[in-house]
């Protein structure tokens, strides 16, 4: 599937759209760690919950489980929340 | 043979005068949008700044490997990314990220779990353990690196122990932005020896290589009306250690400047003899590199509703030369009046040259030094983001 990357998480990818393969969105980040190394706790913590500025669209819904289920044809965005200063 | 042996000797003391030459003090500083590096030769006058690294970071500590004179770790996060290490091998000019940065056990199904939202606190480990690191975190952790700070791992019971959990509190028990495990001290004399303070828990000490912890506490005031003997109200801003005397240990805390002596387990209050005018309210605690009557202290305002802001607008090192019996104003340089910034806890430090330089970095993003231990102040750098940490070392 296509997945959008923030402008925050391109040192680890290199690019805004990558694409990234699994039936789930664990299985989809599992995915971009495995190709991009390190960039998966940057988003989720230990405790494997969505960092509380980070944002998981999939087709446009927001997404906190990660036992989403994902099929090869879906749109995945991640999106920095708003958080200034 | 005898002038061969000569050339060689004359070879070796060679080199070596060209690399005291060539060894330079460079200040690393951690801020609030990134970190930089200052290099200066020993005379300590021209200050070349390298950086910034890791534009847009929040920065909480970035320190230099004693061990190698080369490797740097560096404690970061942003606003919205979690948080890691940066490495690198070579003085800064590459870098990598941990492989596995400080991250707390996963909790078992339906407990809660607590998650690392900054590494704080950097300590390299003990001369003779040369890849080992120790990190402290908010929430309050203390962790491990035996392989030069790549990957990482929960270090000691204190983590998960209910009583420590207990005196760790939560997160509305800290400093705003998350109690912090801070001051990690290994006796230069012993690896196994350790100490840790919390800034909600008080210090606490290590005499088996971490398995175990115990309070030291006694002579310690706490906030009127809560108990002394329990750490969960005890404050440490920042605790140092002596390196000519390891005996020896400062302490400033929320109530005040401290100094232990051991094998005495009880803390002197010896912020009494400040002037009361000034008080003794403070982060940062720095010690002088071998006088082990010498520390230096940077007052704030903590009166009221606590402005954390030099005393009446007229910031100010203090010093002592006896242990805290006496202390002594030292402010040449530095701004008369209206200078409303103060000094964090990691932001103030000395370097191990005689004189021993002195360096501090402010809320308001200067960067100041003095050559004279503190007589004379000169501002080497201004208008960088606010300043969290400043660590000083020689490297070449």
């Amino acid at each position: 599937m296509n997945v959008l990357i923030p402008s925050a998480l391109r040192s680890y990818t290199g690019q805004g759209q990558v694409n990234a393969t699994g039936t789930t969105l664990a299985a989809a980040l599992g995915d971009l760690e495995r190709q991009y190394p390190g960039i998966r706790f940057r988003m989720i913590d230990e405790q494997g919950q969505v960092r509380p500025h980070m944002r998981l669209f999939v087709n446009g819904e927001q997404v906190r489980d990660l036992a989403h289920p994902l099929q090869a044809t879906d749109q995945l965005v991640i999106i920095q929340a708003l958080s200034g200063g | 043979m005898a002038a061969k042996k000569g050339r060689q000797a004359s070879d070796r003391s060679g080199k070596a005068e060209r690399a005291r030459r060539k060894s330079r003090v460079v200040l690393l500083v951690g801020t609030r949008k990134g970190a930089w590096l200052y290099l200066a030769d020993k005379a300590r006058k021209a200050w070349r700044v390298r950086g910034p690294h890791f534009l847009g970071h929040i920065i909480n500590h970035v320190v230099l490997d004693p061990r190698d004179r080369e490797t740097l770790l560096v404690a970061a996060k942003t606003g919205h990314l979690g948080p890691t290490i940066f490495r690198s091998t070579d003085l800064g000019r590459h870098w990598a990220e941990a492989t596995r940065p400080p991250a707390f056990a996963k909790a078992a199904e339906g407990e809660p779990g607590r998650a690392v939202d900054h590494t704080f606190w950097i300590t390299p480990g003990h001369a003779s353990e040369p890849a080992v690191w120790y990190a402290g975190t908010s929430p309050q952790g203390l962790f491990r690196s035996e392989d030069g700070g790549d990957t990482w791992q929960p270090f000691s019971a204190i983590n998960q122990d209910p009583q420590y959990r207990r005196w760790m509190g939560g997160a509305q028990d800290g400093t705003p932005d998350g109690p912090k495990l801070h001051s990690i001290i290994v006796d230069p004399r012993d690896p196994a020896h350790l100490y840790v303070a919390m800034s909600g828990g008080g210090v606490h000490e290590s005499v088996d290589g971490g398995r175990t912890f115990a309070p030291l506490l006694q002579g310690m005031e706490v906030v009127e009306g809560f108990d002394r003997s329990d750490a969960t109200f005890h404050d440490p801003h920042c605790v140092r250690i002596c390196p000519g005397k390891p005996d020896r240990l400062y302490q400033q805390n929320h109530c005040g400047i401290y100094r232990l002596d051991r094998p005495s387990d009880r803390w002197v209050h010896i912020g009494a003899s400040m002037p009361k005018r000034v008080g003794d309210i403070g982060f940062p605690m720095v010690v002088h590199p071998r006088d082990p009557d010498t520390a230096w202290v940077f007052p704030m305002d903590g009166t009221s509703v606590w402005p954390r802001t030099s005393p009446g607008g007229k910031p100010a090192v203090y010093a002592t030369r006896n242990a805290g019996r006496s202390w002594k104003r030292l402010d040449d340089g530095l701004p008369a009046k209206h200078a409303w910034w103060t000094v964090k806890r990691q932001a103030m430090t000395a370097d191990a040259l005689d004189p021993a330089g002195l360096y501090f970095g402010t809320t308001s993003g200067e960067l100041w030094m003095s050559r004279s231990e503190g007589r004379r102040w000169v501002c080497i750098a201004r208008h960088l983001p606010e300043v969290y940490s400043v660590e000083a070392a020689i490297v070449g």
